[in-house]
């Protein structure tokens, strides 16, 4: 029953790891989001991962860091969102002329350039979900340090996971690399502080997306 | 390989939030004790939602490409882009490989989402068997890949607050654009509406 290659051990279906109490806590168990099947967990060792037996989705991932590793990360990264969206992005000479852009910049002379809709899903998926995220992790991991469960900490963690798929810095970033280019056949181009502050997050955001957001509900204890 | 039991067949379902393994409650949308967010064993409606979101994204999908996204004035000197005739700018005056990029993110994602999802909602509602195991890899980079789409979005955001020289030069959005951004928007709620788990539950052997 066992298959080693991947990890993990699916549960048998006479065992009695299945027929607990209603509303059984077993954070032995795994359940694959893709195809519903149905796994038994064990601790994973440095660069191990766990594969869905049936539809080969990834279901855990070792992670190194611990809450308080969480919690610097997440530091860090609000004080590079800081320096990304107070220094512009870019800046363009045309003669003696000169013109720079901030993320906030952008999006306002979208709104008022009569593509509103645009300004509103550029805010939200660069400004707004981005800075939510890491002030509602930074809070629960505050908590989580010692073990425990921040103020608000199941409506947070439900925010947290809807928020996952709309944050866009990376594609944010491509696309200040193409406007650039572009605008390289026509103007001086110059690239400003923001744009390196942009580059950086993108990589502290590739290592958050290694982490579990799940792991805190079993590392916590209900209440603060 | 002995058959790996699914959670529908032990009674047990597992929250899509906190990962909690429960005991299926008496009805479907119970709330999950530890977190509180609503328990399904499936999706509600996926192939009808996905299908609706999917032909949506679909329509937009035309204008997005036919409008022009961005209009570049240089010296009273007006000129209309649209999304392939940027790649195609971009190519000739630019870099080859940045243009290959936008291509990709504006033309091949957009396209090879309506396909993939399109081929996994008829294969899952006629209860096919064929190629269970591709097709699961196949949804799940079509998650992956969905947002970078909003590549040429950004791009004509930044130009427009970038280039602002009066008569000399200047960019300004076209409606094209609000278009294609919707088509992202839209191909990313399809491709979370679908539930890949109604691909396995006519497999019982495999």
């Amino acid at each position: 029953m066992s298959t080693p290659e991947h990890g993990l051990a699916p549960i048998d279906p006479t065992g009695n790891a299945a027929a607990g109490r209603l509303h059984a806590s077993s954070p032995s168990m795994v359940i694959c989001e893709h195809c519903d099947t149905v796994h038994r967990s064990r601790a994973l060792a440095r660069g191990e991962t766990m594969r869905c037996v049936r539809c080969g989705a990834l279901l855990a991932r070792y992670h190194a860091l611990n809450a308080d590793g969480m919690l610097a990360l997440v530091l860090t990264s609000l004080i590079v969102f800081l320096i990304a969206n107070v220094w512009p992005v870019v800046t363009l000479g045309l003669g003696a002329q000169q013109s720079s852009a901030t993320l906030w910049g952008t999006i306002l002379m979208m709104w008022e350039q009569g593509a509103p809709l645009v300004a509103v899903v550029a805010a939200a998926t660069l400004f707004f979900f981005p800075l939510n995220k890491m002030l509602m992790l930074g809070w629960v991991l505050l908590f989580a340090r010692d073990g425990r469960r921040a103020p608000g900490f199941a409506p947070i963690m439900k925010t947290l996971f809807h928020l996952q798929p709309w944050t866009m810095t990376e594609v944010f970033v491509l696309g200040a690399l193409v406007s650039i280019v572009k605008a390289r056949a026509y103007f001086d181009v110059q690239p400003d502080p923001g744009i390196w502050a942009y580059g950086v997050l993108t990589l502290l955001i590739t290592v958050f997306s290694g982490i579990d957001l799940r792991r805190l509900w079993d590392a916590t204890e209900q209440d603060a | 390989m002995s058959r790996a039991p699914r959670a529908q067949e032990l009674g047990i379902i597992g929250c899509h939030v906190c990962g909690l393994v429960c005991r299926t409650p008496a009805g479907d949308g119970a709330g999950c004790p530890r977190c509180g967010a609503a328990l399904h064993r499936r999706k509600r409606n996926s192939i009808a939602r996905t299908w609706a979101l999917l032909l949506a994204a679909f329509i937009l999908y035309i204008p997005a490409n036919v409008l022009p996204i961005m209009r570049t004035v240089s010296l009273g000197d007006v000129d209309d882009n649209t999304i392939i005739s940027g790649v195609v700018e971009l190519w000739i005056k630019g870099s080859p490989s940045l243009a290959a990029i936008v291509f990709a993110a504006s033309i091949v994602v957009p396209m090879t989402k309506f396909l993939v999802l399109g081929t996994l909602l008829l294969s899952t509602q006629r209860g096919s068997r064929w190629a269970l195991r591709q097709r699961a890899s196949l949804y799940r980079a079509v998650e992956f890949i969905g947002y970078w789409s909003m590549l040429d979005v950004f791009v004509v955001a930044l130009l427009t607050a970038l280039v602002r020289f009066g008569f000399l030069s200047q960019v300004e959005p076209l409606p094209g654009v609000v278009f294609f951004g919707l088509t992202v928007v839209l191909t990313m709620f399809a491709s979370m509406s679908f539930d890949p788990r109604l691909m396995w539950d006519i497999s019982d052997d495999d």
